[in-house]
This record gives structure tokens, sequence and C-alpha cells, in this order.
């Protein structure tokens, strides 16, 4: 299992994936919005989501895992 | 008579640049790793090290050729450098009394001369068996480390870590300028993974604990991260080609080149303040093409720190990088840039800071962290330099993010802003929440509200307006970005005279 975690704290603005979607190595997964500005997360390998941690609005921490793969 | 004394010589001295046992090399060979020697000629201009002292060092013990360290004087790119290197096939490049004192004597040589000193460090350590003779005496290992800090500064000091440099040795990358690991065989740590385990119970491997990627991207006591030792060597060439030979020299002049092709300055930044761009490809549009030599790539990302030439001169680059946490100034990137602007300083490498700041990071984790002292690293290093010093508002610069990034206050040689800058204490949205939050909280309506926050941030908006600021003098000129690289190199040309002591004083009480 693969963990994509939150780069920064903040709030999270965008989910742009759904469970089960394949996603590649660099794709954006997550927009989160911190200090103002739009924070991209990439999904740092290849692999297909698993489950999808927080929603739009949620609080998140940095390290904080938003998505998994498998 | 004549030429048995001849051989005789000769026959030591092969046998003392044949290094250690053959089952050593071997070793070597199977970690990918060069033989010292080999090492040395590929640094060296034309594979020349002709001035070696001390070859002779312990050659009565008959198993310690050169007690584990060559120490030489040659030319790279031209200029003569000072270097000594470990040899791990002689005891595992271990340091015995005599590898102790070539050492210091190599430094001092360096010193003497104001030459560069680069540390080939490839070393498992102290010899414990020696200890009494090279640990702690006033000629002892720690002498390399209190030279180091004398001649930081004075001479560029390099290292380039091949193999483990352990405990006591892990000081000597320390104190250089820049370090340079090799992915994979390279490693720094004070207690091995072995000593970890006894001491205080930690299961861990080396890699994740003291590896070159670890150290490049999580610690930070790496600067780039090599995929060889061929790697490793050239790009210590590349990084000295930027340097003078020591503080008083200029720094290097070579011929110019125009800029990469590519989108224009104007195409790449983004006008909505919120959206992340990648600050590579506008920095590749303002230097000569394949002239920028990055510090700290792996590390703190968020800030970008290197070197550039423009117009075939060096200027030490720091730049935000929205595309990384937003460009959001933290602890680790303002230790990273702080450093760098230190080095710049030290060898007369001008600076020009390109802002697109929101601010320094908020909230628990980085208060904790102690990110003001660790920001006040950085704006102490950037206001306590004389060399020409100047700033470009790219995009947004918003609170102390201002400050670091060499604001007007700062004394910056000239602060210049693009069409697209925006300087405040911080954004539109926030400054509207922050003065108006009671009222937009009064307000029921939702349409109503939202029509009251617009309309507040448009005030705000013209409030900060750029030309605004300019009508005020707070910024000394509003560039195009299309002219933004001649400028630059015209400024600079004007600058290049720029003479001053930055304050009266013993030394400043570093924030640290």
């Amino acid at each position: 299992m693969k963990e994509i975690t939150a780069s920064m704290a903040g709030t999270v603005w965008q989910v742009l994936v759904s469970e089960g979607d394949e996603v590649t190595a660099g794709q954006t997964v997550v927009i989160l919005e911190s200090m103002k500005m739009e924070i991209p997360v990439e999904a740092a390998e290849a692999g297909n989501v698993e489950s999808i941690k927080f929603a739009s609005g949620d609080f998140v921490n940095e390290g904080d895992v938003l998505v998994t793969l498998k | 008579m004549v030429a048995k004394l001849e051989n005789q010589l000769k026959e030591k001295i092969d046998q003392i640049e044949a290094g250690g046992a053959q089952k050593y090399h071997e070793k070597n060979s199977a970690q990918n790793k060069m033989f010292v020697r080999d090492r040395l000629q590929q640094l060296f201009d034309n594979g020349e090290y002709r001035v070696e002292d001390a070859k002779f060092a312990n050659n009565q013990a008959g198993d310690l050729p050169a007690d584990g360290v060559v120490t030489a004087i040659g030319k790279v790119g031209g200029k003569t450098v000072c270097v000594m290197a470990n040899d791990s096939t002689v005891k595992a490049g271990s340091w015995g009394a005599r590898t102790v004192e070539k050492i210091i004597r190599i430094q001092e040589t360096a010193m003497k001369l104001k030459v560069p000193m680069l540390y080939l460090v490839d070393s498992a350590g102290a010899r414990i068996t020696d200890q009494i003779d090279m640990f702690p005496n006033r000629r002892g290992a720690g002498k390399i480390f209190y030279n180091q800090v004398k001649m930081s500064g004075m001479v560029p000091q390099v290292c380039v870590l091949f193999g483990p440099s352990a405990a006591g040795g892990a000081y000597i990358p320390a104190f250089c300028d820049i370090v340079i690991m090799v992915d994979q065989n390279a490693s720094m740590y004070l207690g091995s993974p072995r000593m970890a385990e006894k001491v205080i119970g930690e299961k861990v491997t080396l890699e994740e604990m003291g590896g070159a990627r670890m150290h490049c991207s999580v610690s930070g006591c790496g600067d780039l991260l090599a995929s060889d030792e061929t790697e490793a060597i050239s790009e210590a060439r590349r990084y000295l080609s930027y340097f003078p030979g020591n503080y008083k020299k200029a720094a290097p002049v070579v011929e110019a080149a125009a800029p990469r092709a590519g989108r224009e300055l104007e195409e790449i930044v983004p006008e909505n303040q919120n959206v992340p761009f990648d600050m590579y490809e506008f920095i590749d549009r303002l230097i000569d093409e394949d002239s920028f030599f990055e510090m700290k790539k792996l590390f703190a990302q968020e800030i970008i720190t290197g070197f550039g030439r423009m117009d075939g001169k060096p200027v030490g680059i720091i730049a935000n990088q929205p595309k990384v946490k937003g460009g959001v100034l933290f602890v680790d990137s303002a230790d990273k840039a702080a450093r760098f602007i230190t080095l710049c300083d030290a060898f007369s490498i001008p600076l020009l800071f390109l802002s697109d700041v929101p601010g320094f990071m908020i909230g628990t984790k980085v208060e904790r962290a102690g990110i003001i002292r660790h920001g006040a690293k950085l704006i102490a290093a950037m206001s306590d330099v004389t060399v020409p010093k100047i700033s470009v508002i790219v995009r947004k610069a918003y609170g102390a993010g201002l400050y670091a990034m060499a604001g007007p206050a700062f004394e910056p040689d000239c602060c210049l802003a693009l069409p697209t800058a925006q300087i405040a204490v911080m954004g539109p949205e926030a400054a509207v929440n922050a003065v108006y939050s009671n009222k937009i909280n009064e307000i029921e309506d939702v349409k109503e509200r939202i029509q009251f926050v617009q309309q507040k941030q448009q005030e705000y908006k013209e409030h900060i307006d750029i030309y605004k600021l300019a009508s005020e003098m707070i910024i000394d000129d509003i560039v195009s970005p299309s002219s933004l690289r001649s400028e630059l190199i015209n400024r600079y040309k004007f600058y290049e005279n720029k003479d001053m002591v930055f304050s009266e004083r013993k030394h400043p009480v570093y924030p640290v």
C-alpha cells in the first residue's frame, strides 16, 4: 500500500480522484488550500486509488495520509 | 650504485602508489568505487598532480602506504587547489597520527597559498588503537575541524563524499561549503547502525539513517546527490568554476551565452496570485543557457538556491518556488537560503532574489520547530551582505516574506517589480477576512455577503496596486518581463564597484 501525504498543513480544497481510479506518477490527486495558495499534492508513484481519507473542507496537518493506493 | 638507489626509490614509490592489499581494491570495484589515485586523476586538469608531500608517511609500518591519505597540490580548471583524499584500501581509510598530521599540513598550505581546499572523503574514522596519538592532542583530529572553521570564507572548501564519513570524521563535510554525496555509497553519521542498536536500541539501516539520499533530501547535510563517482568529481570541478580562489579575488567570468529558448517570462507567470507555476522555467529564461548549478536541489524545495551566469558573470539566485508548498517559507527553507546567501557573500558573488512568497508558514507545527528563530537567520544573513543585491518582486511578496526576500528596508541596490507584483502585509482574501470578519458574519444574506467581500477585496487590491507603490517610491522601478534580463545585466555592471562595510563591530550575535 502506498500513501500520499499532505506536504503542509491546510484545508482540503479539491479531491481530484475517486476510489478505483488509476493514477500515474506525478499526477495531482488532491489540491489543498493553505496560506491562501493552491497546493497541489501529487502521487509519487502510480497505483490504483484504494481509499480517500478526507473530504473537501477538512483540515489536514503536514504528514497526514490523504489517499492510499494499491 | 646510483642506479641501485634509484631503483630502490622507484620500487618504494610504486609500492606506496599501489595502495592497500589487492582484496581491498577488489572490494572497492565491487562497490563501484574508484581507487583514490584514479579519483585524483579525474579531479585534476590533465590528470596531473605532481606535488604530493608525505607520500612516505608511515612507510616503516609496511602495510600503511601514505598512512591512508593522499595530500596533493594541483590545478582544477586552471586554479591551484589543495586536496586531501582518503585511501579506503588502507585500513578502510581510517586515521592514524600521521594521517591527521598530513591533513592538517595540507590545510595549512591551503591557508598560506589562499587556495581552495578539497576533501575527498572515504574513511571509517579514527584508528582506535592509535587514539592517544591522534585524538586528543594539540595537533590531533580536532585541529582539522578547527582549521576548517578558520578557513571558512577565506578559501572555498569542497567535500566529495565517496564512502562513509563516520563519528568525528562526519564534521569534515559539516564545515565545508558544499557536500557532494555519491548515491548508495556515501554516508554520514555520528554512530553507526550497530552502535545505535547497542546504545539506544534502535534498529535501522545505514541508508535510512545516514545515507546520501537522506542527507540530500531530509537532513540538509548534503548539497548534491551524484549518481556515481565520475559525476561527483565533475560536479566538484563545475562548482569551483563559479568561485574565485579566495575571498580577496573576483569571481571568474566566462564567455556569455543567450538563455535557453522557450516561453516568454510573461507567459510563465499566471496573473492569479494563488495559482502555482514553475520558477525553474522563469530562472531558465533569465540566465545564460546551461549555467545553472543548484545547491540543495532535493532539500526544502519550496525555495530554490543556485548559481547561474548572466552575461558570463556568476550570480547567486534565491527564488521562491510556488510549485512546491506554495513557495511558503518553512524552517528548512529559511536555513537553506541563509546558508546560500552567506556562501555567495563570502566569495563576492552578487545576489538575485526572485520573490513569489505568501509569507512564512504559520501553525503549531512550525512554531514548535522555532520558525521565528530560523526565519531570523535568513533575515540576518540577507541583511549582512555587502555584495550587489537585487530584489525582484516577480509576483507576490507578503508579510515577512517581503523582508526575507530582500525587501526595500534591507537595502537591496534596487527593488524591482514586474507588473504582476503585489506587495502587502497579506493577500487580499486574508486581509479582508482579518479586517472585516465581524461585519462579514453580520451579513445574513449570502449574496450580499459575497458582494461585500468582493468589493472590499477590490478596494484592497487598488490600495496595494504596484503603480501606487512605485508612486510612493517603495519600489525603484517597474520592469517589463521581456526586458528583465537586460535590466539586471546592466544594473549588475553598475553595482560592480559596490564597496561598503555593513556595520562596525566584532561580529553579530548570530540567531541560530
